[in-house]
């Protein structure tokens, strides 16, 4: 017996073998497999939310526009987001239903922990026994400034854009509806999917920044690009145009009117200047049919408009879309398109942001900075791990050629279309817009400006959906132009 | 027979106690960990756990120093470790069956002081043959009788008679191992004698070949009438296992492999839930079957494993509460998740050692019926862990087993102890009260 119960041993030792065997297949060599496998997602998740993640503040260092907090449940953490709605946009959600969105998903890494500079403390908590903590991202929103152009807004659906012309920092955005994202973030998969479904089948559709995700036609606002064009041409502000009542549309039978359809003032010819200044359409069109669309296309490239929706790459921290010009060829079978899309219809479009980058761009003596939403990363212990310097993206304008072109749009707001934008005792430089998109729908309200002309702190873009509560009577002076002073005068208490 | 092994002519009585005092320590200081772990403070039950644990363990030791004082000093520590981390794990799973399974604790190490106190000497055993291994027969068919049966996760296999529910199968197992030891010792010579062929395979009268033929009804039955495969299986190997060490004929192993074929074939082709296993088996982690009913447990332990990786995410810091029956049959892969695979490693060498140290006993044995006996409940210890461990790493089929002394339950925690309790008696040699210890040769 004693030779059976030695070879017994040495079978059941091999039967141990073969399990030590197949442990280390699942523990170690597939491990990161098995970990990683998008089934196992329930493991992951509770992974994620272990994480004590980072707070985003606002450019103060101390405004909480979202944080983390103790949360009872088998996930540690719960996201919560103090100002709600109003910056919403901003800090996107953190679902563990949908995921996440905006700067919760762009800086992820950082915020929880993943980031290799956070490695370091990252063994050292994992070591300790203490939950990971993220790094806190500093924004540069100005919570002031983010509010006056909330309340300014108001209930009107449209979006705002401040930002610093000198840094590219995005001061305030803000868009109408906007959503609460507290709900979206909570533990509750009930409430979740509620609140998802109430915010998905709103045909306003909260979720999208109307100051930052969506295109409209930018109207007249986007005459500052033309007469850019037109500055870089050679023509000066006191250069003379035909001013004749309407405009003879090439190949149509179909005229191009000024607004209201009245007859700029200055007599039979009128300068680049006045031509801006009252906002004349049939002016601008004349222009543009001049320099021709290769001379508007390449200008509008310089300002960031790419020749379709799907490829504009204005660098942000969080999902942006950039504005639109067509390609020049488009305007060989659409050779009327060149004036209209010189006053800013037909296919261009653009929103708040990008005309705030614009406007932005005239006001740094013609360099155009990248749009910064994030300063620096710190860790949980204060130490700064990263920081993000202002960077120039493009120059579409020479510095004189701002010059000139904001003095015209001081014009603008002293004794123009935009008078709703004065501020006692500030140069302010704007442009309005009324921008038609579609047969008897009221206009969208454009208003872009910047301030103080002289030394510019903050370029705004407003833009009010379907005329706001003015409907058909809406314009850029009278329903946009109010907006963009209150978030100016906000923005220069700084 | 010479008594090979020449150190339990030493007893160590105070190695004995250090080492179940290590074992106290790892089981009680992986308590409080999982309690740290999971809730941030200790567990606020530790002095009533910790007192259960320690008076058990202490019981035991005790016990052993005065009723089997020869010992291998590290047999009982080795398994209180596995009750103890088992326990942890267990707590961590859930307070309320932590409880439970205290209680459990408490009644097993009686149940083993009870049996070294009663079994004075493993040969007192050898006398009641037929009345074992009926007793053993019918607990394992317990379950069939209509009206007290209960049929559990699809499987027949527990036993309720008013308050009282428990698995007869646990139990019986230990008695199917005694009486098998105690048959096959008086009938091996028979058995040995081939006396005809069947193709290239001689075979012993087919008279003597019945108890075979018996077994493996018997298994059959269980897998069929009680649906339960972990125990058929389990009982078809330990029987050929042991036929095979009382023979020494290697024609046992080849008819027993050709009958668990058949009948594997059998219950492959009649049962739809043994098909099911065999495809979770093959399939559990492809994509588009991983949610399925039924093939989510084994992934979940998977991923809980493979989550784990080689040190684990500690004691109470990770998900098995998504594995289905991590408390019972998958609390291994429980282990694997929160201790790594560091972990599973310990668990699987505590299981060599105490397997190991019980041949050990079954080849230092003076007796043929202890050496079978010894050699018989070391298989079984081995070949269940086999079962379950090899379930869950998807090395076979998945087979719901209990793992001996770290699972969930009172019926196997119950009959391990008493399994153990007969390693530890046949380990030691009579009690010293019955018997006093022949001197010593030089």
């Amino acid at each position: 017996m004693e030779r059976q119960i030695r070879q017994l041993a040495a079978a059941l030792a091999l039967l141990f073998v073969v399990l030590l065997a197949q442990i280390t297949h699942i523990q170690v060599i597939a491990a990161e497999r098995l970990a990683e496998d998008p089934a196992n997602a329930a493991r992951q998740l509770i992974a994620e939310y272990q994480v004590d993640r980072g707070d985003i503040l606002a450019a103060d260092g101390r405004t909480v526009l979202a944080t983390s907090k103790r949360s009872r449940g088998e996930l540690r953490y719960e996201r919560r987001y103090p100002l709600g709605a109003l910056t919403a946009h901003i800090t996107g959600y953190s679902s563990i239903v949908y995921g996440r969105s905006e700067l919760e998903q762009a800086y992820d890494d950082f915020l929880a922990g993943d980031a290799p500079q956070l490695l370091p403390q990252t063994l050292t908590d994992m070591i300790l026994g203490r939950p990971r903590r993220g790094a806190s991202i500093v924004t540069t929103i100005d919570p002031a400034v983010q509010r006056a152009a909330a309340e300014a807004l108001g209930d009107l659906p449209g979006g705002v854009a401040a930002i610093d012309p000198r840094t590219g920092d995005v001061l305030a955005l803000v868009a109408n509806p906007s959503y609460d994202p507290n709900p979206l973030s909570s533990h509750d998969p009930r409430e979740i999917r509620r609140a998802w479904a109430a915010l998905t089948e709103d045909p306003a559709k909260p979720l999208v920044s109307r100051a930052s995700d969506e295109l409209y036609p930018p109207g007249s606002t986007f005459k500052v690009v033309v007469a850019a064009a037109a500055l870089a041409a050679g023509y000066g502000p006191g250069s003379r145009w035909p001013n004749p009542h309407v405009l003879d549309l090439p190949d149509t039978t179909h005229d191009l009117g000024n607004f209201g359809g009245v007859t700029c003032s200055g007599g039979a010819e009128i300068t680049l200047a006045d031509a801006l200044r009252q906002s004349c359409n049939v002016v601008f069109g004349e222009i543009g049919l001049a320099l021709g669309p290769k001379v508007l296309a390449a200008q509008a490239r310089l300002f960031g408009f790419a020749p379709s929706p799907d490829e504009g790459e204005i660098p942000f921290d969080i999902p942006m879309q950039a504005g639109v010009f067509p390609d020049p060829s488009y305007f060989e079978t659409h050779r009327p398109a060149v004036a209209l899309s010189a006053i800013g219809q037909d296919q261009v479009a653009t929103n708040p942001l990008h005309m705030a980058l614009v406007a932005g761009a005239v006001a740094n003596g013609g360099v155009m900075m990248r749009p910064r939403l994030v300063t620096e990363v710190r860790a949980p212990d204060g130490r700064v791990l990263e920081t993000f310097e202002p960077e120039p993206i493009s120059r579409p304008m020479s510095e004189i050629d701002a010059a000139l072109l904001t003095r015209m749009m001081v014009d603008v707001v002293e004794r123009g279309t935009g008078t709703a934008a004065r501020i006692p005792g500030v140069r302010v430089a704007g442009k309005t817009g009324t921008a038609q998109h579609g047969e008897g729908l009221p206009p969208h309200a454009w208003f872009v400006a910047f301030a103080p002309a002289e030394d510019p702190q903050v370029a705004v873009a407003v833009i009010v959906l379907d005329g706001g509560s003015l409907g058909a009577e809406a314009t850029g002076g009278r329903i946009a132009a109010p907006i963009a002073r209150a978030v100016i005068e906000a923005a220069l208490r700084r | 027979m010479s008594r090979a092994v020449a150190a339990r002519a030493h007893p160590r009585p105070w190695a004995a106690l250090a080492f179940t005092l290590l074992a106290l320590a790892i089981g009680l200081g992986a308590y409080v960990l999982a309690g740290l772990g999971k809730r941030g403070h200790v567990p606020v039950q530790l002095a009533l756990y910790g007192s259960i644990l320690a008076v058990g363990e202490l019981a035991a030791w005790l016990a052993i120093r005065r009723l089997a004082p020869a010992a291998d000093p590290a047999l009982f520590p080795t398994a209180a470790v596995l009750v103890g981390l088992g326990f942890a794990m267990i707590f961590r799973l859930s307070g309320g069956l932590a409880a439970e399974q205290a209680t459990w604790i408490a009644l097993g190490i009686t149940a083993f002081c009870l049996t070294l106190w009663l079994v004075r000497d493993h040969r007192q055993l050898d006398a009641f043959t037929y009345t074992i291994g009926l007793a053993g027969i019918v607990l394992l068919l317990l379950p069939i009788v209509p009206g007290i049966g209960r049929e559990i996760n699809g499987a027949r296999l527990w036993v309720r008679i008013g308050p009282i529910g428990f698995q007869p199968s646990e139990l019986g197992k230990v008695l199917v191992v005694v009486f098998l030891a105690s048959y096959l010792t008086q009938k091996r010579e028979l058995l040995r004698v081939a006396t005809w062929r069947l193709g290239p395979v001689r075979l012993p009268p087919a008279k003597h070949l019945m108890p075979v033929l018996v077994a493996w009804g018997t298994s059959l039955a269980i897998l069929f009438l009680q649906r339960d495969m972990g125990a058929s299986l389990l009982y078809f190997g330990i029987f050929v296992v042991m036929l095979w060490v009382a023979t020494g004929r290697l024609a046992y192993l080849a008819i027993g492999g050709a009958l668990f074929a058949l009948g594997a074939w059998l219950g492959y082709r009649t049962f739809e839930h043994v098909q099911l296993r065999v495809d979770v088996w093959l399939h559990a982690l492809d994509p588009d079957k991983v949610f399925a009913q039924g093939y989510g447990q084994l992934a979940q332990a998977w991923f809980g494993m493979g989550t784990g990786g080689l040190v684990g995410t500690g004691l109470g810091r990770g998900s098995p509460g998504l594995i289905p029956f991590a408390a019972t049959d998958f609390i291994f892969a429980a282990i694997g998740e929160e201790l790594g695979m560091l972990g599973t490693v310990a668990v699987l060498l505590l299981y060599v050692t105490l397997v190991g140290k019980g041949l050990r006993a079954a080849l230092a044995c003076a007796d043929p019926f202890g050496r079978l006996l010894a050699a018989g409940l070391s298989a079984i210890v081995a070949l269940q862990t086999f079962v379950i461990v090899g379930g869950i790493t998807r090395v076979i089929p998945l087979t719901g087993v209990t793992l001996p002394f770290v699972s969930y339950g009172g019926s196997s925690l119950i009959s391990n102890f008493v399994l153990l309790a007969l390693l530890v008696r046949i380990d030691a040699g009579p009690a010293p009260s019955v018997r006093p210890r022949p001197p010593r040769p030089a």
